[in-house]
């Protein structure tokens, strides 16, 4: 890993300042009423952290991926749901950063963004494709004069209720084919947001996500120019398995040092008395380590192929590469959360011990469905056929 | 570039793409994305491409860009197989 500059390990100080101070003192408040982390969003805010990824031309810090994926993992330590809120702000504001290729409209949006802290929601999946990010329903229709409007119905709309903006994906025009899509960010006043449902879930209750039918107007150049396979390939997907997995990685590693942190006491109390949970918790270490090495790699296997040729993105091998963290990261973060909790025993299955783990499992198990696997294996499982390299 | 390539580039796209429309409405440029492909349709046609002109897509070719439209399988098939015709020699490592 590369040294970040000072600015950035200023951010980072901060973001993990934050994370032990404010994010982690309520978590469990924010876990048991399944409401939004407010008081450290606004920490966040504050220390100017939601305009991290902003480039410095247009005020922000400009803030290295590593840097933002290590601000996730130190969330994901302390609490899953300002982690997760963290995180998908970040590849919205990434993914318009990335593709808005000069259009002043956008330029604008970010400026403002990084004055006024403002928070991004974002309607990718949709009542009828579920999470096939790669077909919409909804369409972009145009209203004359410039204008485009828009009704969607989102099954799942992270703090949806708290943010100031919203990027939505979008079929082209009526006419389009469901594949045919654009990405739209709109403006608080521009969307209507009528909820559907509640929110009420066995983990990352704090995310603050029912459903939701969104109905937007909104003008033409809001409309991201870029092709949309670009922008989903190069950046939507990959950013977001990424940044996802530091979360999960983040809330793993505390139940593990939650784990460890118990057996050390126990072992303090019985001096010299054996400790079988301790050969159990050195398996759950040994996977956690698999999957930190896992997440590690495709960060900076993403960074390499970025910074080399960005086009190299758009290939299969590159779809399978980061849908494969995404599965490998989801499917080991809660194991070693379920594994941390056989090593506690019933003092962590508890939600009022300093070892309790079961926040830990529920918001991990979340990862599975965050994209359906199944989906993201029938993926693979057409790629691999034509795809070369392993 | 030849005439044949393309014809044989269509006739694939008949029998892999499960276009909403007739081929013969699309032009050589005409998206195909746009014209209704589905991601999982495209992996199925570039693997009858690979058995149709005997060649082997490297990973690098294997992006939605080369799978657009008629006339971008035709300049993929050309870089693979020198002269672009359907043929029984060479293709693969
Ligand atoms: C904590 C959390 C926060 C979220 N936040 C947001 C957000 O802010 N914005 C947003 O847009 N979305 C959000 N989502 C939604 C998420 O991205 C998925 O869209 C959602 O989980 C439903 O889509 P799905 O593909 O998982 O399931 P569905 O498409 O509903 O699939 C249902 C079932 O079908 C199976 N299935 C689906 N496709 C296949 C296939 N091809 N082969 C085999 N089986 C298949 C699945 O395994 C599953 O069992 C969030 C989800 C979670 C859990």
């Amino acid at each position: 890993m590369s040294v970040p500059a000072d600015s950035e390990r200023g951010l980072l100080e901060a973001v993990r300042r934050i994370a032990e101070e404010v994010a982690a003192a309520a978590a469990d408040d924010v876990d048991r009423n399944a409401r939004f982390p407010a008081e450290a969003l606004e920490a966040l805010r504050g220390a100017g952290a939601l305009s991290a990824a902003v480039p410095e031309a247009l005020g922000g810090q400009g803030a290295s991926l590593e840097t933002i994926a290590r601000c996730c993992f130190e969330l994901g330590r302390r609490c899953s749901s300002t982690a997760m809120v963290f995180a998908m702000h970040q590849i919205q504001v990434l993914t318009i950063a990335r593709h808005l290729d000069g259009a002043p409209w956008f330029e604008s949006y970010l400026r403002e963004l990084h004055q006024e802290q403002r928070l991004i929601a974002s309607a990718t999946s949709e009542v009828g494709t579920g999470g096939d990010m790669s077909r919409s329903i909804a369409a972009a229709t145009p209203e004359g004069e410039g204008v485009l409007s828009f009704e969607k119905q989102a099954p799942t709309v992270s703090y949806g209720a708290h943010a100031d903006d919203l990027l939505t994906t979008l079929r082209r025009t009526p006419d389009a084919e469901p594949g045919d899509q654009v990405l739209a960010l709109t403006k608080s006043g521009q969307a209507e947001l009528e909820p559907a449902g509640a929110w009420d879930t066995l983990g990352m209750r704090g995310t603050c996500s029912p459903g939701f039918l969104v109905r937007a107007r909104f003008a033409s150049e809001q409309v991201l120019a870029a092709p949309f396979a670009e922008v989903m390939n190069q950046s939507m997907v990959p950013l977001s398995h990424i940044l996802w997995s530091h979360v999960w990685l983040g809330i793993a590693t505390d139940a593990f040092e939650r784990a460890r942190a118990f057996l050390r006491a126990s072992a303090r109390r019985r001096p010299g008395e054996p400790l079988p949970a301790a050969a159990r918790l050195s398996h759950v270490m040994a996977e956690l380590t698999l999957l930190r090495g896992e997440v590690s790699q495709a960060l900076h296997d993403f960074q390499a192929d970025d910074v080399d040729d960005r086009a190299r993105l758009m290939t299969m091998a590159s779809v399978l590469r980061f849908n494969n963290l995404k599965l490998a990261a989801s499917e080991h973060a809660p194991s070693v959360c379920a594994g941390a909790l056989e090593v506690v025993g019933i003092v962590g299955y508890r939600n009022d011990t300093p070892y309790s783990v079961g926040r830990h499992l529920r918001d991990a198990l979340s990862a599975r469905l965050m994209v359906a696997n199944e989906r993201l294996h029938a993926t693979d499982a057409a790629l691999l056929l034509i795809a070369k390299e392993p | 570039m030849n005439d044949d390539t393309r014809t044989v580039i269509r006739r694939v796209l008949r029998e892999h793409a499960r276009l909403p429309v007739d081929v013969d409405t699309l032009g050589d440029d005409a998206d195909l994305f746009a014209a209704g492909m589905t991601s999982h349709a495209s992996v199925n046609l570039m693997l009858a491409l690979e058995d149709a002109f005997d060649i082997e897509f490297p990973d690098r070719m294997l992006t939605r860009g080369v799978f657009d439209s008629v006339s971008a399988i035709a300049a993929a098939i050309t870089e693979l197989s020198g002269d672009g015709e359907p043929s029984a020699a060479g293709g693969g490592t």
